[in-house]
């Protein structure tokens, strides 16, 4: 079908689809008009039952848990497509060669000027320990482990983009990244079993809840540690393999 | 519906056109970032602040830098491919 | 006026579908799917909106202001990452094609068989 063709019956079907969804999307409620009951209770009994205030938080790890879980491992299960489509191809023998040329040019790039490894060395704490905070108080402020997840993994970013040479060069980086990823998803799930163990029913959230601060929540503070260990690992296994080299690894044994 | 959503959905509307017009893919991944942005923005306006950090981050951090190394990875190979053609010196 | 977000919502459905539908690169394809994905958060955080009513966090405010629905936005935020994963692994695919096809165009896909 030519390009004109296609584009001929696209335009026909975009009428019918727009005429669809205008028409689907006027039957909703009118904005503003929101009166939905379970969005209310929940808002009404997040403080008094689990004594946390962001109340989006507690949703997602508490009482909408298990879909958190079904999302958690879609991004297990795409960290591992990515993986196997971009390393199948590494073991065939045409491929070493196009990939000592890569490494060549990459030993031969300039390294980048000092000015910007020293603001590179100096934001990536501040990134970390801002990761750090948006991954722990995800249950009392807006934040939580999949934002906290992603700042940390932009730490390792900024860390791998600014410096030529790192202490790291000699670790297995993305195994690393690839198993802290790993340990998340399982974080969570062991915390569903654990609501088991308890006596209750899966993700039950069977830790006490506390009265005020940080250590509220019961199980949603764990949740949001493990959520975000899990995607600070995805986010960086998946840059890692799209580099085609470790994250860490400096620039071609430099 | 105050007048900063209505306004913040427009741009919304007229970011995307921008990010689907844009056919040049380095180009299209700083354009996707900003739509990213504007998208952010509008989800504070719906008083989503959770949603809108969520989406800054990932709009405006991981995905144009995924989109960058696709794009580096599919450079990289092409060049390596025209270099194994050419006769070698 | 009360219909804008979902009129918005429907638009960029459409121009990200026409993106797709258009497209001579397929990086350029993926990135049109996001646009796509973009109008569904737009149609989930639209249900749950209501006027004159504050962010779900009661940090700093009493907790019997009315809120705005705060399921709606769990589901997004976590989409909204998750999805970002989704089209890492479409962008791992276009890089799978580029290399077995030695093109970037759609058009030209399949026209080579091994």
């Amino acid at each position: 079908m030519t390009p004109r063709a296609r584009l001929a019956v696209f335009a026909l079907a975009a009428v019918g689809l727009a005429a669809l969804l205008v028409w689907g999307l006027a039957g909703l409620p009118r904005f503003g008009d929101y009166e939905g009951r379970y969005g209310r209770i929940i808002a009404r009994d997040t403080v008094p039952q689990r004594k946390a205030t962001d109340a989006v938080g507690v949703t997602t790890f508490d009482y909408r848990g298990i879909d958190t879980l079904g999302e958690e491992f879609i991004l297990l299960v795409s960290v591992v497509g990515v993986m196997a489509l971009l390393r199948a191809h590494r073991e065939e023998t045409d491929e070493s060669r196009a990939r000592a040329q890569e490494l060549e040019r990459i030993r031969k790039a300039p390294l980048p000027s000092e000015s910007l490894t020293l603001l590179g060395q100096t934001l990536a704490p501040i990134v970390l320990v801002l990761g750090i905070y948006v991954v722990a108080h995800g249950h009392l402020t807006p934040g939580g482990g999949f934002q906290g997840g992603v700042v940390l993994a932009a730490a390792l970013l900024v860390l791998y983009l600014t410096t030529g040479r790192t202490a790291f060069r000699r670790l297995r980086a993305v195994a690393a990244f690839e198993a802290v990823e790993a340990l998340g998803a399982l974080g969570y799930a062991l915390i569903g079993v654990g609501g088991l163990i308890a006596g209750a029913q899966f993700l039950h959230n069977f830790i006490p809840h506390g009265h005020s601060g940080l250590l509220t929540g019961g199980t949603v503070p764990l949740a949001n540690v493990s959520v975000g260990f899990a995607v600070a690992g995805a986010i960086a296994t998946l840059l890692s393999e799209m580099l085609d080299q470790d994250l860490l690894r400096s620039r071609g044994g430099r | 519906m105050t007048a900063l959503q209505a306004v913040l959905l427009i741009l919304v509307g007229a970011g995307g056109l921008a990010v689907a017009a844009t056919r040049d893919p380095v180009r299209q991944a700083l354009v996707a970032s900003l739509f990213g942005l504007l998208l952010g923005a509008l989800f504070f306006a719906f008083q989503a602040p959770d949603v809108a950090l969520s989406q800054i981050v990932v709009g405006s951090l991981a995905l144009p830098a995924m989109i960058l190394l696709a794009i580096a990875r599919t450079r990289a190979r092409a060049a390596a491919d025209r270099q194994r053609e050419e006769p070698s010196e | 006026m009360s219909f804008l977000p979902y009129a918005v919502a429907a638009w960029l459905f459409l121009v990200g579908v026409w993106g797709i539908v258009t497209s001579r690169n397929l990086i350029h394809l993926v990135v049109c799917v996001t646009v796509v994905q973009a109008s569904t958060y737009i149609v989930l955080l639209g249900i749950g909106y209501r006027t004159d009513a504050a962010a779900p966090i009661f940090a700093d405010i009493p907790t019997s202001t009315p809120t705005v629905d705060p399921v709606v936005q769990a589901l997004t935020l976590t989409d909204v990452v998750v999805e970002a994963t989704v089209v890492a692994l479409l962008l791992a695919l276009a890089i799978q094609a580029e290399r077995r096809f030695g093109t970037l165009d759609p058009n030209e896909l399949g026209a080579l068989r091994g």
